[in-house]
């Protein structure tokens, strides 16, 4: 039963992790530019499963567009001249982490404008129970 | 007052979750708005699908407005969308070119005998790379282009009969061509 439950979660892993990766021949010039190229295809959307980064996409798409990244690396791009390039094309839709620009200032802001209304729900609250209770009955307090 | 709080905040809550129910189904999320609206076209140079000698390029083009169809042999929703470029493509009063797109020639060539050819020409992008600069990302997707070569409109998904007289031919009498579609 043991050695089962072993095999079985083996089984799981090894599935996740060929599942994951989607891995293209790509000549890269050295270690690190491979490195650089992982870490950029990480902070890209693929535009067919949105919920899949560039790096990991096995759509066709994503597959044509690491090799335009790669290509533009060899050319000595820069990742902030590839991104956006990408962006000219598909909008920052493409960008895991969006710009802070006024139009993503909802985005990037209104998380806080939550937390502050909390906080001042919670201040309010507590304000309010280190009042003794006066006219109301103190039943209705355990309620709290 | 203190039982009607948690009420208060239940209610919001189921608010809030059922406006995003509406929002995702009156919307669809998976769209990305495409920046090249409102910005010229890329240049495009691709061969033509029936005589791969010959090519056309954006600069054949400009002067009159034509609408762009991406479509694919193997794209299922392209099989759907089809009947209704052939029911309308020549009512449109534009140019209609198709795209063919990530596709081998000969399966390009089978599908259209099969189903029927509504346009006007077929360019072939084989390898994806020109579509890539079109910001296309899957298929059928549908440009309107004006006569200077501008990106006016795109529609991600089939076309319909909705689509082609809700949004499309208002576009295009803007643009002074009258589209044999009803209002």
């Amino acid at each position: 039963m043991k050695g089962m439950l072993r095999t079985a979660t083996l089984v799981l892993l090894l599935g996740t992790a060929l599942a994951s990766s989607a891995v293209d021949a790509l000549p890269f010039k050295n270690a690190a530019q491979e490195v650089r190229f992982q870490d950029l295809t990480r902070q890209l959307r693929c535009l067919v499963c949105q919920n899949e980064d560039l790096a990991d996409s096995d759509a066709k798409l994503a597959k044509d567009l690491r090799f335009e990244i790669f290509q533009q690396m060899q050319a000595g791009r820069s990742n902030a001249q590839i991104k956006q390039w990408l962006v000219d094309r598909y909008g920052d839709y493409v960008l895991y982490k969006p710009p802070l620009k006024p139009s993503n200032y909802p985005l990037w802001f209104s998380p806080f404008v939550l937390l502050l209304l909390g906080a001042l729900g919670v201040g309010i609250y507590l304000r309010r129970r280190a009042q003794p209770p006066a006219a109301a009955g103190s039943d209705e307090d355990q309620d709290w | 007052m203190k039982l009607y709080l948690p009420l208060a905040i239940f209610l919001a809550l189921v608010g809030l979750f059922g406006f995003g129910l509406w929002w995702n189904s009156a919307h669809n999320p998976t769209l990305v708005p495409s920046p090249l609206i409102g910005k010229p076209a890329p240049a495009w140079n691709l061969p033509l699908l029936y005589e791969p000698a010959k090519t056309l390029d954006k600069a054949d083009m400009l002067g009159k407005p034509y609408i762009v169809n991406v479509f694919a042999s193997w794209c299922f929703a392209c099989a759907d969308e089809h009947p209704v470029l052939m029911a309308y493509s020549h009512d449109l009063g534009v140019p209609l070119i198709g795209y063919d797109y990530k596709d081998k020639a000969t399966d390009a060539l089978a599908w259209l005998q099969q189903h029927g050819d509504p346009y006007t020409q077929v360019v072939a992008d084989e390898s994806g790379r020109t579509a890539i600069n079109f910001g296309v990302y899957g298929a059928p997707e549908t440009y309107l282009i004006n006569a200077r070569g501008i990106i006016l409109w795109k529609h991600i998904g089939p076309l319909t009969p909705g689509v082609i007289r809700d949004e499309l031919a208002p576009r295009l009498r803007k643009l002074g061509i009258q589209p044999r579609i009803g209002a």
